[in-house]
């Protein structure tokens, strides 16, 4: 499923641009996603991965840079764009009222299939994603994972070069994660580029092959998913104390087992450091600690979080949109916002 | 598999000639995607909105009782006030009070019509169905032209049902051209007010504060000519209530339906065949590049 100008990328983006009012939601972003693979987006509320989407699936304009979808440039060629992608996820819905199948063939014929080929193409799609037994009913019967896969099959109608997902899995429970996941693993298997955008670094971790961290709308790292944990530092054990005064004595016994220097939280009295050999320097750090009387409050290991990777990348902790920008009075369109 | 649309695609094998092993969302498409009909743009156009108009004629019927709704205020409307108020109100210049309401009854029913396309619109909006149907090879303005058409559909139903019990009550209109003028010029309110409700529709941040503009609506049938004549009225609110549209198009299908009850002397009211023609674009001049404007700032 080559459908792009050759240059072995399905989606490319350079020093995307797009402002609302003052908000700068896109700041010279780029992006570029490898056939047949799939590219996690990831970041914060706010920081423009929703914004990124709606731009390179020609739902909105941008204000400056270039992007090319499938070899096209989003700009000047939008309709052959569009019949080359699909869009999932929560802003791009399926009709609620129609069956599942009545769905998938007004979809078919909007794609233009014509009306006998929509109705093959949507029986297909319906026992592709298992929605067969469920095609008669209407869609606001559908448990969540139903809709998504319904979704799914919706994006699927013209077999799409690129695939976007913009969080396909919010909402949902684990086990129809699981169905979401499992049916993306199917479609790229199949040959499709699938740009994911999730808040879940889990999920970028299992389905995606190279992510992309944005942040206050620029792409602030680029790497395989074990390439950001690594930046991250795996995993850190960590000592909260009850008194301030022993913050030194925890930074000593923490420092003798851990692989990085330790930092201290002074108010929150908390002190951590990466590890590598977890289970001993646990004991270790807490016998230590039991030995010199330290009063502790909490001791355990910690797990890099997708806080903690942003921590690193960006020297802050994810906040909520527009904290640092001037206060959300400027006009936003409704759900444009990134 | 990537050719579409495209014109010189050789026609493929057939379905039948693609393997059929495997299942599951990866497989293969057995339904040949390749060689799809190349039409005009214009074919593509009036096809996309007829996919449109589909689809909402299809939730009526999945939705009987949306309709029961849609069509019981109506009938419900015509037998309280032909019945119930009818009896205790006089029309100026002496003639049926029931040939005075049931025009006006038509002329409110459309008006409240604009609810139901906001309504409508809002819904699809926040739902993301819109930005679906944008992202789609599909015709843009489809989204907004299907749903004028299916509006108009369901307003012809509308006006067949009240005229149907308008008749049981003892209505008796001209059957005459000036009859099919009359529905006519009703239903060319009622296209004028899709343009209001399509641009409301876009405004408003969710279904339920589109059921809200029914508070605004509801003075603004009131103070018309549909259930009183103006002239019964205090000066200033009588000349306010003349020219409101719907006075116009109520005073005009009064006529056409052979039943010239209760009109005034006023200008606007001396020519309420040529307003009831003018106000309709009038609104669609000031609200179709309104509605257009906001569906564009949908890509912004």
């Amino acid at each position: 499923m080559s459908d792009g100008n050759g240059d072995g990328y399905a989606v490319r983006a350079e020093g995307l641009e797009k402002r609302y009012g003052e908000k700068r939601a896109l700041d010279g972003f780029d992006l570029a996603v490898r056939e047949g693979t799939v590219h996690g987006l990831l970041g914060p509320n706010g920081a423009g991965k929703t914004t990124a989407v709606r731009i390179l699936s020609t739902l909105v304009r941008l204000d400056g840079g270039r992007a090319t979808v499938a070899g096209l440039d989003v700009a000047r060629r939008p309709r052959e764009v569009r019949s080359r992608i699909g869009l999932t996820g929560q802003y791009a819905a399926v009709d609620e009222v129609l069956t599942g199948r009545q769905n998938l063939e007004m979809f078919g014929r909007l794609f233009h299939l014509g009306g006998r080929r929509a109705r093959l193409r949507a029986a297909e799609l319906l026992d592709r994603f298992d929605l067969t037994d469920a095609a008669d009913k209407g869609v606001g019967t559908y448990s969540g994972g139903m809709r998504r896969r319904l979704d799914l099959a919706a994006s699927m109608i013209l077999a799409p070069a690129v695939l976007f997902l913009d969080e396909p899995t919010t909402g949902l429970d684990p086990r129809s994660r699981g169905e979401v996941w499992d049916s993306v693993r199917a479609l790229v298997a199949g040959g499709t580029t699938v740009l994911l955008t999730t808040q879940y670094l889990e999920e970028a971790d299992r389905l995606a092959s190279r992510i992309t961290v944005i942040d206050q709308g620029r792409a602030i790292a680029d790497d395989t998913p074990d390439g950001l944990k690594n930046t991250v530092g795996g995993d850190r054990v960590e000592v909260v104390v009850a008194d301030r005064a022993d913050i030194p004595h925890a930074v000593k016994a923490v420092a003798r087992v851990a692989d990085g220097e330790p930092e201290a939280d002074e108010t929150e009295l908390r002190v951590h450091a990466p590890v590598t050999d977890r289970v001993n320097a646990l004991t270790e750090v807490a016998r230590t600690l039991q030995d010199e009387g330290v009063a502790v409050e909490d001791i355990g290991l910690r797990r890099p979080s997708l806080d903690d990777v942003f921590l690193r990348l960006t020297g802050h902790r994810t906040e909520p949109p527009g904290v640092r920008d001037t206060p959300p009075s400027a006009p936003q369109p409704k759900g444009a916002v990134a | 598999m990537s050719t579409r649309v495209s014109p010189d695609a050789r026609p493929s094998a057939g379905a039948g000639s693609r393997s059929a092993a495997g299942t599951g969302p990866g497989a293969p498409d057995l339904t040949d995607l390749t060689d799809l009909p190349v039409r005009s743009r214009t074919y593509w156009l009036l096809a996309d909105v007829g996919n449109i108009v589909r689809r909402g004629l299809t939730h009526y019927r999945r939705q009987p009782v949306n309709i029961a709704w849609q069509l019981g205020f109506p009938i419900l409307s015509v037998l309280l006030y032909g019945y119930v108020v009818g009896s205790a109100m006089q029309v100026p210049g002496g003639g049926d009070y029931r040939d005075f309401l049931m025009p006006g009854m038509f002329a409110m029913t459309m008006a409240f019509g604009f609810i139901n396309t906001a309504t409508l619109v809002v819904h699809d909006s926040t739902k993301g169905v819109i930005d679906r149907f944008r992202s789609m090879p599909m015709a843009p303005s489809a989204v907004v032209a299907g749903r004028g058409v299916t509006d108009l559909v369901v307003a012809c139903a509308e006006l067949a049902i009240m005229m149907l019990t308008a008749l049981a009550m003892g209505w008796r209109p001209d059957a005459d051209l000036g009859f099919l003028a009359a529905f006519g010029l009703l239903l060319w309110l009622r296209f004028a007010l899709i343009w209001i409700g399509v641009w409301l529709g876009l405004l408003v941040p969710n279904p339920e504060a589109a059921g809200g503009l029914f508070v605004v609506a509801f003075p603004l049938t009131m103070i018309s000519s549909i259930f009183v004549a103006p002239q019964l009225m205090p000066d200033w609110l009588g000349w306010v209530a003349a020219w409101n549209p719907l006075s116009s198009t109520a005073a005009a299908t009064r006529e056409l339906f052979g039943t010239p009850v209760g009109g005034g002397d006023s200008w606007i009211e001396q020519h309420a065949l040529l307003m009831a023609g003018v106000w309709p674009v009038v609104l669609t001049l000031v609200f179709l590049p309104l509605a257009v404007r906001r569906f564009r700032r949908l890509s912004r």
